[in-house]
């Protein structure tokens, strides 16, 4: 068995441009990193980090200029690894003329399951992924959303060890978004290693084990998110039970209603909740939930880089 | 069952569906039914008239088929990215290019054989109507088996248009393709003219470039024995037997041509 899941060494991918290929462009910049069995990754980096040149790396989709890629001790584009793992490309796109179910028993069959036993796969999973009766309509008259969730599905279609998505939420209503979540969560109990990428902090928040950050083709943190000292910019609390008044009279702005009697409330960084909540309880406003507000990667970016140049100036 | 069936099977299934495919067959065969029509007004002729445009018919037809399929095969799932989750089952690139290009060779089989079936019956119900004496008149009867040879041949052809579409289609885009299969098919049926070459011009490097070409070109008007056959000349099993190994030969260089090019590509 091998030690790691997923391996990167040294991975550096070069795309040539324009005709001459005078200046290629550097996606991927000498990106070591170890996966181990079990463990969720996000793949975290904002637009053009090169997440997707990664994993199309790790799928050896692409051939890397320098480097290697291994998955389960195997070398990228291995057909014995290609057997254990699942892939979800990012805004996946598969045939117009078959049915989400037809598409996967189709790929059912290409990791040799029986027809029957790949419809019964299919069925299961397309129920795993939340898709309906739409699951007998040709695949071109689905929502991107739609597709995503197909995507997911055929992600999962051998049982894989090793799941890879790119950006699995990317396309999805906020009832998707959670879904996936749970799936992801549902995923890393079962034990198979995920490694996901995404742009989004809060996607990787609930769920990963650790996270590697990418910046402009290299690798800049790697750790538990806990770790990585993202600055907290507020809060998002969700509250029932008050009305807009009771809210009012605490001075809290940025107030809007939600569905059901429902307020959304921004707390600013400096009325942290510990400092509202007993307020709210005294009211008998109830709290449904409270989130907080990271900065974004990019944010969080420009930070290590205007502390990396401020000695300097 | 290894993959390469089960992407030839789904190729099939794909195509069977595509409305395209079926209005091409079903024009075929409404055309080989009217060339009945056709040979009634040429007393006499009829029966040759009705053979040899349902032959060329058929080798139209398949051509079109061989080509516009033959194109999309590969260069769709790149196009529209499919390849990205295609090539994450345990699929080898080559397996691929080997799967689609069966999956297109058993869609063409069943089209010709659709179409052969269709010349078979109208000749068939043709010798029927007709009276004995007139029957008598024919160089070859109505349903001559030795069709069989120029169909086979037919098909054979369209196999090596099918290769060359697949060919072009791995590396430049499906117009191109297209436009680059439907000219080496032309230049093909010429090609003989280029072996005796110098005889028309006396520069030497035209004319071992015009010995290059001709081994490099495929040569296709072999294949085409319509004439022979319309007119109950013999095509012997040799004939065909040789001219399939060469078909053989050249479309076993092409898919290895193309296989080779498409392991190498980055799919971004
Ligand atoms: N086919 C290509 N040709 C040239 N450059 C490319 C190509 N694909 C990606 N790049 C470049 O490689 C870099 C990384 O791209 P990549 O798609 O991996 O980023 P990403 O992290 O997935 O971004 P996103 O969040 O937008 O999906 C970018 O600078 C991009 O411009
Ligand atoms: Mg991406």
């Amino acid at each position: 068995m091998a030690r790691y899941a997923i391996r990167l060494e040294e991975l550096t991918k070069d795309y040539p441009i324009g005709f001459w290929r005078s200046r290629p462009v550097r996606a991927l910049d000498h990106v070591s990193l170890d996966v181990e069995p079990g463990e969720v990754l996000g793949y975290l980096g904002p637009n053009g980090a090169g997440k997707t040149t990664t994993l199309k790396l790790l799928m050896q989709l692409v051939y890397p200029t320098s480097g290697r890629a291994e998955i389960l001790g195997r070398p990228a584009g291995d057909v014995e690894a290609k057997r254990r793992l699942g892939y979800l490309p990012e805004l996946p796109y598969f045939y117009d003329n078959l049915t989400a179910e037809e598409l996967l028993v189709y790929f059912g069959g290409l990791f040799g399951l029986a027809p029957a036993v790949a419809r019964t796969r299919a069925s299961i999973l397309l129920d795993r992924v939340g898709l309906g009766a739409e699951r007998r309509r040709r695949l071109r008259h689905y929502s991107k959303g739609m597709l995503q969730r197909v995507g997911i599905a055929q992600a999962l279609v051998n049982d894989p060890e090793v799941v890879f998505l790119d950006e699995p939420m990317s396309g999805l209503d906020p009832v998707g978004r959670r879904d996936t979540r749970e799936l992801i969560r549902s995923l890393r109990d079962e034990g198979r290693t995920v490694f996901f990428s995404s742009h989004i902090l809060s996607d990787a928040e609930a769920l990963c084990t650790r996270v590697a950050i990418m910046v402009q083709g290299r690798l800049v943190s790697t750790g538990r998110l806990a770790d990585l000292a993202f600055e907290v910019q507020g809060w998002e609390l969700v509250v029932s039970g008050g009305d807009g008044g009771a809210l009012a009279s605490l001075g809290l702005d940025a107030v809007t209603t939600a569905v059901d009697g429902r307020y959304v409330v921004e707390l600013p960084v400096d009325r942290p909740p510990d400092q509202v909540l007993p307020e709210l309880s005294r009211l008998h406003v109830q709290v449904v939930s409270l989130t907080p507000r990271h900065e974004s990667l990019e944010d969080y970016f420009m930070r290590l880089v205007a502390r990396r140049q401020a000695p300097a100036a | 069952m290894s993959v390469i069936p089960r992407i030839a099977a789904q190729v099939f299934k794909e195509s069977v569906r595509d409305k395209v495919l079926y209005n091409l067959v079903l024009f075929a065969v409404l055309l080989i039914a009217a060339s009945y029509l056709i040979g009634q007004l040429t007393a006499g002729q009829d029966v040759k008239i009705i053979k040899d445009l349902g032959l060329a018919a058929t080798q139209i037809f398949g051509l079109f088929i061989a080509v516009f399929i033959g194109i999309g095969l590969v260069s769709k799932e790149v196009e529209r990215r499919s390849i990205y989750s295609l090539l994450s089952k345990p699929v080898r690139r080559h397996e691929l290019i080997l799967g689609k290009y069966a999956g297109l060779v058993l869609t063409l089989a069943v089209n010709v054989g659709v179409m052969a079936v269709a010349l078979y019956a109208v000749l068939g119900y043709m010798s029927w109507v007709e009276t004995e004496e007139f029957r008598r008149s024919w160089e070859a009867p109505a349903t001559d088996p030795a069709m069989l040879a120029a169909i086979v041949l037919i098909f054979v052809q369209l196999m090596l248009v099918t290769a060359i579409a697949l060919f072009f289609s791995t590396f430049s885009s499906p117009m191109l393709s297209a436009v680059l299969t439907f000219g080496l098919y032309v230049v093909g049926h010429f090609n003989a003219d280029l072996r005796n070459f110098e005889s028309v011009v006396e520069s030497p490097a035209a004319v071992s470039l015009a010995r290059v070409l001709y081994y490099a070109l495929p040569n296709l008007a072999p294949f085409d024995v319509k004439a022979q056959v319309v007119h109950a000349q013999p095509v012997s099993l040799g004939y065909v037997a040789l001219t399939s190994a060469y078909a053989a030969a050249y479309i076993g260089a092409l898919l290895l041509a193309a296989v080779f090019i498409f392991s190498k590509r980055d799919f971004k």
